[in-house]
């Protein structure tokens, strides 16, 4: 356990050492805000216009702001995130083998897993500080909104972005080991995400082959976080596919023993 | 507390170790001595757990470096070709994240990692960050996590490379200080350091073993006492024939001088006979224009080059 933290505390240290990570934050967190920001101002709108409608019809309008603005930003995130993680993974592996840093991981008493997760959970923790900020905009929407939301929406979310970022970050994390190069590694994990996002566009439920590939998409299982709502068979998805790839960077760590030096 | 027996390495076509067979006791420092792609890198990998073996075994302190990997990681430190640096991290950050993933007890760690900066004299380079060190710096940074956690084996690929004299003469006190204590292995291509630092030096050559011994025997060995350098105009065979008559010659080699058509004949001594007077005798004798004759004697680099050259004419002899 103590090689994993080790490896985690070196990994942390070095995002923070480097203007990389703190412009990356800072761009991120600005394109949020102006989305949240535009969604907002959009809802609202549109509820006082339905308002007026149900003045003029009578009949009183249901609307749920909060939720829809929640649901909308939801959506916004995991585009966003779409872009940035594989930036993010991009040089997880592929910097070590380049600096040769690799040579002292492999011949240290630390396990591949070891390594391996211990860069992921750096990663994920990465992706995590940079929403921290992002539920400040929810939560004071949440406050001012009259009656309150159920917190736990907001919980539910935010537990589908962090899933959602950590298997693109165990797949990008894995694409990373594969290459010497940092620019080849962003470049395939962002077609793989896109791969895996198009899943469930491409496929229009055309039997139970289609029916197959729209459940892995990686997207789908996304949509009732957004919504509010914990599916058991989601959390089951993203746990699995967090594990696959972890497992397979495991795998591709020790084939570098047996590729040509 | 190292074993090699006939460890082999391919790759595809190439051989990179061909059998290679040593064993280096406790406490000694071995030298691996070797031209540019001999296989030091790749026997020094597989020792070290980067690279599994084709075929053969290697123990290190008992434990075989293939099948018990971990705890033979646990016991050594390793210098690469190239120091296994961060950039991005201070010294004293680096070599305790090192000492870390070596296991050093935490309580311990401080103390481990002053020790090593102590000794690799980087005490005035401490907080300073990695990327902002010269190259002979950096390379100490590298000595020193290779020493951090104590190991009880240490092993060193090319560890003066990038180092001005001075460091070089520090460097080989720290690794001659440190013998006894702990196992040693470097390779390097310094011949002089091998003779000055190693108790027994490996040769090797194209994957192969050349020659294991200390330095002293190999230099007494194909010493033989002297070594007479003769420039004669005359035909090669006779030439050849007159001189491998003479008592005391143990080896002649004759070759021609690219530009004239004098040769060159080089004979070896056996032990304790001078005969250059029998040489100029034999050669006045035969009517042969007798244009220089000097002695030299075989150093390690005599050796080594013989060793590792196909074809032996090229070996310089130095002269006395």
């Amino acid at each position: 356990m103590h090689n994993l933290y080790a490896i985690y505390r070196k990994e942390m240290r070095n995002y923070f050492v480097s203007p990389i990570a703190y412009v990356f934050i800072g761009i991120f967190l600005f394109l949020s805000a102006f989305f949240f920001n535009f969604f907002l101002s959009a809802v609202m709108q549109q509820s006082m216009q339905m308002e007026m409608q149900s003045m003029q019809f009578g009949a009183p309008a249901q609307f749920n702001v909060p939720g829809e603005v929640m649901r909308a930003f939801f959506g916004l995130i995991s585009t966003l995130i779409l872009f940035f993680t594989p930036i993010l993974t991009m040089g997880v592996f592929a910097e070590e083998r380049k600096r040769g840093t690799m040579e002292l991981l492999m011949t240290s008493p630390i396990s591949e897993l070891e390594i391996v997760l211990g860069k992921f959970f750096a990663s994920l923790s990465l992706f995590a500080i940079m929403l921290l900020p992002t539920a400040s905009y929810l939560a004071y929407m949440f406050l001012h909104s009259d009656p309150a939301p159920p917190w736990r929406m907001l919980l539910a979310g935010y537990a589908g972005i962090l899933l959602l970022g950590g298997s693109l970050l165990s797949l990008g994390t894995f694409i990373s080991s594969l290459t010497e190069n940092q620019l080849i590694a962003a470049v395939l994990t962002f077609a793989a995400f896109l791969l895996a996002w198009v899943l469930d566009i491409g496929t229009n439920a055309s039997g139970g082959f289609g029916a197959t590939l729209q459940y892995l998409s990686v997207i789908r299982h996304y949509d009732d976080f957004a919504k509010g709502i914990v599916d058991t068979s989601a959390l089951v998805y993203y746990f699995s596919f967090i594990v696959l790839f972890i497992f397979l960077t495991v795998r591709s760590i020790d084939s570098m023993r047996w590729r040509r030096a | 507390m190292i074993e090699v027996q006939d460890l082999t390495k391919t790759y595809g076509d190439v051989t990179a170790v061909d059998h290679v067979s040593f064993t280096a006791n406790k406490g000694e420092i071995l030298g691996f001595l070797g031209p540019n792609g001999a296989g030091k890198t790749t026997t020094m990998r597989i020792l070290t757990g980067y690279m599994p073996a084709t075929s053969g075994t290697a123990k290190i302190a008992g434990f075989d470096v293939f099948g018990d990997s971990l705890d033979v990681r646990r016991h050594i430190g390793y210098l690469p070709e190239s120091p296994p640096l961060y950039p991005d991290m201070t010294v004293e950050d680096y070599l305790d994240f090192v000492a870390r993933i070596k296991n050093v007890p935490s309580e311990k760690r401080a103390d481990h990692v002053t020790d090593a900066i102590r000794k690799t004299s980087l005490e005035d380079r401490r907080t300073q960050l990695i990327k902002r060190l010269s190259r002979g710096y950096r390379q100490r940074v590298g000595i020193a996590q290779a020493l951090v956690h104590d190991p009880d084996v240490i092993i060193l690929d090319e560890p003066t490379v990038g180092l001005d004299p001075k460091q070089i003469i520090e460097v080989r006190h720290l690794i001659k200080g440190l013998a006894g204590n702990h196992t040693i292995i470097l390779s390097t291509h310094i011949l002089p350091e091998v003779s000055m630092t190693c108790d027994r030096v490996v040769i090797i050559n194209k994957g192969k073993i050349a020659a294991v011994d200390t330095p002293q025997n190999l230099t007494s060995q194909l010493k033989g006492g002297q070594k007479i350098r003769v420039e004669v105009n005359a035909p090669e065979d006779a030439l050849r024939q007159a001189l491998t008559q003479i008592p005391g010659a143990s080896r002649v080699d004759v070759e021609q001088i690219p530009a004239g058509g004098n040769l060159i004949a080089t004979v070896e001594t056996t032990q304790g006979s001078d005969i250059r007077s029998e040489i100029a005798a034999k050669i006045v004798q035969n009517g042969w224009p007798l244009l220089e004759l000097r002695g030299v004697s075989l150093s390690l680099e005599d050796i080594f080059l013989q060793l590792t050259t196909d074809d032996s004419t090229h070996a310089e002899a130095i002269p006395v």
